[in-house]
């Protein structure tokens, strides 16, 4: 959530000829090799392509986890180059909601805490914390698992919980990175009506995956091969 | 962020890991109870000896015969005698005090009670200069003295000894060497004073001493007070100068006679006790910082084992003062929970030193502080390079860390 007032004019995300490149050894790898594209509010968009296309580089740096090698990244208008150390932190706290392929929750600690974290980093206050780790928890059906540990729930609920803690803090994007990658069928066909769901509530979501089906509830599908966009369009009028 | 969060999750990791971080805390627990009970001991010896010092009532020199050699044999051979303690008071302006001394071991009896005590014979201001206080009765006074009077001030153990009590036996008559003496009065307490225990001693007037056993004027030591002000190394001088003049002595010949200063002794024993406390601590300084990199070895695993915890919380938006924070603390609360261990096993330690052992021991909250100081210390210090280094993680390959 933004509070600069013309956010609502200007894209959420705007990337332009963002480059990434790794050195492994002698050989230089381009991960992304010149990618602009724009992100408006509340739109639902698909990022797929094979691996090692640079659908994840792609992600995490939308998710200020990684930082491009050239070009600019505004994200809400703010020059994502530009920031420290403590504004990227405050960018991935506020702006963003990550959900990841392998859930990544805190083992030991129980639903609602996990919940919680991104709200520690924001400095809330414990009452009102918990009152919106349990709404958040609420709102992906999870009323009555807050006190277990992820260790004690399937993965479907796993991931309930990952997308409450990315929800929780209100961010102005939800990233999912193959967010049914570790997930039978069913369940993920139950994630993905409620990325639906939030979505119709007015969430902006950026989903990375390489089914075509999970594609489908997007409204707009980008097609990346070897770390450039080959297409971008809506849905369903390609294949 | 908040640090009462800090603190939990610090807390929440601990526990987790609670054999290991009972282990990893043993290090500090030692080092720290080493430093309570080394610097406990310490502070209880130079307390022991602070209580001398002030049992000695100022500067008091002890002047005995001495012993020597002639033609390789030992003689000793007693020298000084009343005339000299005369000498001395009348013709130096340094001493508050002179008191002659004659003791011998000697039987007492009381009833059908019986025991071999040390009977002191001395002037009645014995008790002004060695600080002693009447309890019951009073102390011999000149008249006493000059008159010959067969009377006795006993120490405060004796009555238990003869198994009667002090208001019981002021009045009475005990039987020294078979000779009837009347207690007058009982003294406080003094305490051991290390080498000899006054309070199992019987005092009688000097004249009287010389009169019934010895039969001399010879006296087996004399005590003299220093005035306040009065430099010691003046004050023995002049005890040299009139000492030499009343024995004869000529110049070039060696003394008969040696002075002991007993302030200096303790001052002495004060310093060695010092150096020993300084040594003792530094030894367990050492094993503090032994364990303090026992904290450093274990919180650099930690941070290798969390890796993924910490990237997750980097996406979730923790910032690299946060992270830092987050094992900073987790390092302090190790080292200061051992460090208050360690103080209660080193107060343990003191108080069955001092209950079973019979030292003196004393901790001071001087100690204490310092010890809680220093596990601080060691945490942070020691803490540190782990946490900077779980601080300064990339997110993305914290994440991708198996």
């Amino acid at each position: 959530m933004s509070a600069i007032p013309d956010s609502q004019t200007q894209p959420i995300i705007r990337l332009e000829d963002i480059e990434r490149t790794y050195h492994m050894g002698a050989e230089t790898i381009h991960a992304l090799h010149g990618v602009s594209l724009t992100m408006e509010r509340n739109e639902y968009t698909a990022v797929m392509g094979p691996s090692g296309s640079g659908k994840s580089t792609m992600m995490n740096v939308i998710g200020c986890l990684d930082t491009p090698t050239a070009g600019n990244y505004w994200l809400n208008g703010q020059l994502v180059s530009a920031m420290n150390d403590r504004q990227l932190a405050g960018a991935r706290n506020r702006d963003i909601g990550f959900v990841f392929q392998t859930f990544n929750l805190l083992a030991r600690m129980t639903a609602l805490h996990n919940v919680e974290v991104p709200l520690i980093y924001a400095g809330v206050k414990r009452k009102e914390r918990q009152a919106r780790a349990r709404q958040a928890l609420d709102t992906v059906g999870l009323a009555d698992r807050m006190l277990h540990r992820p260790s004690e729930m399937s993965g479907g609920q796993r991931q309930r919980v990952a997308i409450a803690r990315a929800l929780v803090t209100e961010p102005s994007i939800l990233l999912a990175d193959e967010p049914t990658g570790n997930l039978d069928s069913s369940t993920g066909a139950e994630i993905m009506r409620l990325f639906d769901i939030l979505h119709e509530a007015g969430n902006t979501i950026i989903v990375v995956t390489h089914e075509p089906y999970i594609a489908d509830h997007a409204r707009r599908v980008i097609r990346l091969s070897d770390g450039q966009i080959t297409s971008d369009g809506p849905s369903g009028e390609m294949e | 962020m908040l640090l009462g969060e800090t603190l939990l999750i610090a807390l929440q990791s601990i526990r987790c890991n609670l054999f290991r971080a009972s282990l990893t805390m043993l290090g500090i627990i030692i080092g720290v109870a080493a430093v309570i009970t080394m610097v406990a001991l310490g502070t209880g010896a130079r307390a022991a000896i602070d209580e001398q010092m002030a049992a000695l009532g100022g500067n008091i020199l002890s002047i005995s015969s001495s012993h020597w050699f002639n033609r390789g044999v030992a003689r000793d051979q007693d020298t000084l005698t009343t005339d000299d303690a005369h000498a001395l008071a009348i013709e130096s302006e340094y001493f508050d005090g002179v008191v002659p001394e004659i003791d011998a071991r000697q039987q007492v009896e009381y009833g059908n009670r019986n025991l071999i005590s040390t009977i002191l014979g001395t002037t009645p201001n014995y008790e002004e200069v060695h600080l002693f206080e009447v309890a019951i009765g009073r102390m011999f006074n000149e008249s006493d003295d000059s008159a010959r009077r067969r009377v006795a001030v006993l120490g405060s153990e004796i009555p238990g000894m003869l198994e009667t009590d002090a208001s019981s036996i002021v009045g009475r008559k005990i039987q020294i060497r078979s000779i009837s003496f009347d207690v007058i009065g009982v003294l406080e307490s003094k305490g051991s004073s290390g080498w000899r225990n006054p309070d199992d001693d019987i005092w009688i007037p000097l004249s009287t001493a010389q009169f019934r056993v010895t039969g001399n004027k010879l006296v087996e030591n004399i005590s003299v007070k220093v005035r306040d002000g009065v430099a010691i190394e003046l004050a023995m001088v002049d005890i040299e100068r009139i000492l030499r003049r009343e024995h004869g002595i000529l110049p070039g010949a060696d003394n008969d006679f040696s002075i002991m200063n007993r302030k200096q002794f303790l001052d002495s024993r004060q310093e060695a006790t010092e150096v020993f406390t300084y040594l003792l601590a530094g030894i367990a300084g050492v094993s503090l910082v032994v364990g303090g990199i026992g904290i450093m070895n274990i919180m650099l695993v930690t941070v290798t084992e969390r890796t993924r915890e910490i990237g997750i919380r980097k996406a979730m938006g923790a910032t690299k003062g946060n992270i830092m924070l987050q094992f900073l603390v987790e390092a302090m609360t190790l080292c200061l929970l051992g460090g208050g261990l360690g103080l209660a096993l080193g107060a343990g330690a003191s108080y069955f030193a001092a209950e079973f052992a019979g030292w003196q021991t004393q901790i001071s909250f001087a100690s204490v502080v310092m010890a809680f100081t220093f596990s601080a210390a060691v945490g942070l210090v020691f803490g540190i390079w782990p946490a900077k280094r779980a601080a300064g993680l990339d997110p993305i390959d914290a994440l991708r860390y198996e």
